[in-house]
Formats: C-alpha cells, structure tokens, sequence
C-alpha cells in the first residue's frame, strides 16, 4: 500500500483539507470505541466490571495475566481448543477453495470449452443463493452420510466460493496475455506447467485477495457450525463465545464469572485475524482493487 | 523475442483445419479439467441441497399418517404465516434504509480518504476497516455489551446530563441497534473496496476536468461517482443480498435483549428455529427457499432498476 501511495502522492501534490481531517478524526473514534471498551474491561475483575466504576477508563487492579490464565484453564482449556478449532476451519476451507477458485477461474478465462458461457452463468447466478438457505438441506444430507457433528461438516461446504472463481476469472482474463501462454506452449511446456509457472505469478495478487477473503469466510462463519455441530470441542471460537454469552445470559447471578471470560476472548479472538489482515495488505489490495471491480 | 515469434508464426503456417479440430478437443478437456474440481464441489454442495431443499419444501409430516406430498402447501403456509411475514417486512426495511446509509458513508469517506493524502488520513483508512477482521458474532457480542444497562457507558453518558440512556435492546430501540452494528461492521469494508476503485482512476481525468474549471465538489460528483458505478452497483447487490438474509446478530443480540428479539425475528432465524430446535425440516426448508425467492426479487429487481446489468453479469 505504501508504495502504491506515494507513487501517486508524487503524482498529485499532498492534499490535506483540515476539516475534512477532523472529520475522519470522529469517525476513528466511533470505529475505534467497541475496541478500546473490550481493551479496558478485560482488565478487570469480576468487582470491577459489576462495581459501577467508569465503564470506558481502567480500575486500580489491572489484571490481564490472572484473566488470561482463567480463560485459558476455565473448563479444561476449551478455549484454545476453539480457538485451534477456528484456525483449522479458516486454514482447510481458506486453501482448498482457494485452490478450487484459482483452477476454475483460469479454466473459464483461458479455455475455450463445451457449455463454458452456461457453466460460467451458473456460477454468477450461485452468488445470489443466500448461503444460509444451504444449511438446512446441507444438514440432513450430511446427517445421513454420518459426517455431521465432525471438522469435515464445517470444512467441506466452505470450500465452495463462487465469487472467488468471478473474481479470479476477471483477474485471469485481464492480467495473463494469451500470447505469453501460447509462447509457453510453443516453447514445450504442458498445459499444467504453463498454468503453475507462466500464469500463477502473475495472478499472486488475486491469490492472496481469494485466499484472504475465503479464510476470513470460514473463521467468520457462525451459521453453518451453529447447525453442524454439537459437540463443544469441536466449536470454533464464534459458536464458543455465542455459546457463553447464552450461558451467562441466561443466569445473570451465577455467570458473572463468564462474563469476564467472554470479554477477554472476544479480545483474543480478533487478535489473528487483526494481525494477519494488517501484514498482507500490500498483497490483498491489489487483487481487490484490479481484479474485483470492472 | 525474435525466435518466439519466429515459431509461432510457423505454428500458424501449420495449423490446417484437421489439426485445429484436434486442439479444439484438447482445450475442451483442458477446460474441463481446470473448472472439474470446483464443479463437483459446485454439484456437491450448492446444486444437490438446493434440490434437495426443493423436493423436501414440498412435503408435510404429520404426526399421523407420515409425510406426504403437499405440493406447495408449505409456501402457502409460509406467506400465510404471520411469523415469517413480520420477518421479511423486518429485514425488506432493515436493508432499505441500512443499506443505503452504510455505503453512503463508505462513499463519503472513500472520497475522502481519495482527496485527503496525509498520514492521518491513511492511519485512519486501516482503523475505519478495522470492524471488518472482526467475526460478526464478536462485533455482536462487543456492541451487546456497549449497549447494556450493567456495563455500557451509555448509563454514565447520559447520567452526566440527567437523562436516562437509550435502551438499544428494548423494543422501541433495537432496529437502530441493529443498524448500528451492522454499519460499523461494514462500512469499512465497502469503503475500502470503493476506496480501491477510486484509486484505479487515470488522474489525469481530474487535470482535464480542472482545466474545463471543475471545482472539487464537481470532480467527485460528475466524474468520481460515475466512474465508480461498477463497483458501488457490486456492493450494493452483495450487502443486499447479505441483509436479507440477517441472522447473525440478531441471533447474538437476543440472550442480551431478553424479550425483544424473538426466535422469528428475521426468516433466516425462523428457518433456523424450525429446522434445528422443532426438527420441522420440511416447513424451515421452505421457509429458506421462500426467503431465497425473495432474495432473487429484490436482487432483479434492483439491477433493471439500476439497468446496468452488463456492468457485472
């Protein structure tokens, strides 16, 4: 990203429009105040959440260590558990669809096939099916088979990502030349060694976007787990927390301890997925802004 | 450079019709093979349980008799039933006015954030995103918090003033609730994707305007805006298509806002409610597939209206 800017920073002259400025300040803090809210409270004791201090300020004891050694002990360490859970589903569903958006989206822009212009029709049409209405059938298919209640129940249908192979089919058609293919096949290379060595370099950024954008779908995904599952070690951390936060609901006396818990591991859980968005910017906005939006 | 271009022109002396007959026949399988994966997978878990949903919609079980085939009894059943029908009005006018507030606010801040070029200005595009890395059920959860009478600080804002807080998760409050953390939550996201485009704008489109005495307000309006109509058509269509099918938060939000948020307050959750906790597979089935027509509709509906159907399919 830094690059990108200053190279049109150098092409038009800094702009800085003050009160515009202020503006933008306002809005960071309304982005920012859920953030800063958790940061404070999961410092706190169960007292001090419940004491009626200030609810946006910090209180005498900060205690983080002794938090985070009851979030990760509480219930023989579940929360890890969820959390390994999480990165499993976001890593399987994260690769192998984009695997599978990567293939299929070079294969309709390159490939000159039978029932290509439907097939690719179909696939456009499949980004209006609202996801949830596949759960239901989806459950009782897998119900059947044995295979709901397992990692494979929340893994398999995450591989499925049409907009991948929309955005990946855009990206391919636009950023590979067919005469560098056809200079590749020339030259001896197979179809399959011209794909991995002459056109996947040049898609890398559209690859990261995918890959990105479907890992952030699976660690996402609330529904889906919600209906697949019931067994709680093999939740990951969303179905976790939101089973929690049930608990702690529904009896408001006895669960003051929990909430503690639930504040802190919203806190921990957004942690990776903060990390991992920030480092490979440079990477996922490039596809973004090439590839999705012609 | 030279020798490439020498043998592919030899190449084309070659190629007669019989042998392009057999390229023709490679790339068919070539083609297959890239697109094969990702279509068994499309077979597998998009075609199959859209079918299956289908045929299980059109059938009824009764605790006498068994299941029978009711045709499309369910569906009559579904736009009858006052539950479901007070869930799509929910989110038809959750999306009506959430969906043009929080893209009017990414375009706001994308052209800002396209104008304004300090370092401020680029800390503040990663903090405004920021929501977006958070699962939506976390986002829930924190705004749960924030809103609630034990440890929110509205109790303590408003006290300053001598005023009682809002209630968000009562009844009278909980749309703008909701609103809230949904515009929190994707504002950024949208901004970013608009912000991208903006940025693959040829600046010298501005020079010219400018020389034809284009004021700023005039270059963002007539020349950013238009320029940018694919992508904000794409997100309008993709948060359409999102909202309508809200479940998430509401379903979160209901073991805080005890009372207000029933098991039917949006149809996916009554799809849900049906399905998993009455084991009514039949009837939450079509009630997926009644609120996937909706979806359909409204997502037509919106792209003749806009008439640039083209632009993205």
């Amino acid at each position: 990203m830094a690059d990108q800017t200053s190279v049109r920073a150098g092409a038009r002259r800094p702009q800085h429009y003050l009160p515009l400025q202020i503006l933008l300040g306002f809005l960071v803090i309304y982005f920012l105040v859920p953030f800063w809210w958790v940061i404070v409270n999961s410092s706190k004791d169960a007292p001090g959440l419940f004491g009626g201090g200030n609810t946006l300020w910090f209180t005498d004891r900060i205690d983080y260590l002794g938090n985070l050694r009851q979030l990760f002990t509480y219930d023989g360490g579940i929360y890890l558990r969820w959390i390994l859970n999480s990165t499993l589903y976001a890593i399987a569903g994260g690769i192998g669809a984009t695997v599978l958006a990567v293939m299929a989206g070079y294969g309709f822009a390159k490939y000159r096939f039978a029932a290509r212009r439907f097939s690719f029709a179909v696939v456009l049409g499949a980004l209006m099916v609202p996801a949830t209405a596949l759960v239901i059938p989806t459950f009782i298919m897998f119900s059947r088979l044995g295979l709901t209640n397992t990692v494979w129940a929340v893994i398999l249908p995450s591989l499925l990502n049409p907009f991948g192979v929309y955005l990946m089919h855009v990206y391919a058609r636009d950023a590979v030349p067919d005469e560098l293919l056809d200079a590749a096949r020339v030259d001896g290379a197979g179809e399959v060694r011209t794909f991995l060595q002459i056109a996947l370099p040049l898609m890398r950024p559209a690859v990261v976007t995918v890959l990105l954008l479907s890992a952030v779908a699976s660690w996402n995904n609330y529904f889906l787990p919600l209906a697949m599952l019931s067994d709680n070690r093999l939740f990951p951390v969303t179905v976790g927390l939101g089973l929690w936060q049930g608990i702690a609901s529904a009896n408001n006396s006895g669960g003051t301890s929990l909430w503690s818990l639930i504040i802190l591991g919203s806190l921990v859980s957004v942690i990776p997925l903060v990390i991992a968005f920030f480092s490979l910017q440079r990477h996922w906005r490039g596809g973004l802004s090439v590839g999705g939006l012609r | 450079m030279t020798l490439l271009t020498e043998k592919r022109a030899r190449r084309r002396q070659h190629e007669t019709p019989k042998i392009r007959g057999k390229v023709h026949l490679r790339e068919h399988l070539m083609g297959w093979l890239f697109v094969g994966p990702f279509a068994v997978v499309f077979l597998a878990f998009l075609i199959a349980p859209l079918a299956y949903a289908l045929y299980l919609s059109l059938f009824q079980k009764k605790l006498i008799g068994g299941t029978s085939f009711v045709l499309f009894d369910n569906y009559v059943k579904a736009f009858t039933d006052p539950s479901f029908l007070s869930g799509a009005w929910f989110v038809l006018r959750f999306s009506l006015v959430s969906i043009p507030l929080q893209i009017g606010i990414a375009l706001v801040l994308a052209l800002i954030l396209d104008a304004v070029t300090t370092l401020f200005a680029r800390f503040s595009r990663l903090m405004i995103f920021l929501p977006y890395a958070i699962p939506t059920v976390i986002g829930a959860v924190m705004w749960g918090f924030l809103y609630s009478k034990g440890f929110g600080p509205l109790t303590d804002i408003f006290g300053l003033f001598g005023a009682t807080a809002p209630d968000f998760l009562g009844s009278d409050l909980i749309f703008y609730g909701l609103l809230n953390v949904v515009t929190w939550q994707w504002a950024g996201y949208y901004m970013i994707i608009l912000y991208a485009a903006l940025q693959g704008v040829d600046p010298t489109l501005y020079e010219a305007a400018r020389m034809d005495g284009a004021g700023r307000w005039q270059i963002a309006t007539r020349i950013k805006i238009p320029l940018i109509a694919p992508a904000l058509i794409l997100i309008l269509v993709f948060s359409l298509i999102g909202t309508l099918q809200f479940f998430n938060e509401p379903q979160i939000l209901r073991y805080l806002a005890a009372g207000t948020i029933g098991t039917d307050f949006t149809p996916n959750m009554y799809a849900y409610q049906q399905a998993f906790s009455l084991a009514n597979f039949n009837y939450g089935s079509a009630i997926s597939f009644a609120l996937g027509g909706i979806v359909f509709i409204c997502v037509y509906a919106f792209l003749f209206f806009t008439r640039k159907r083209r632009s993205f399919l």
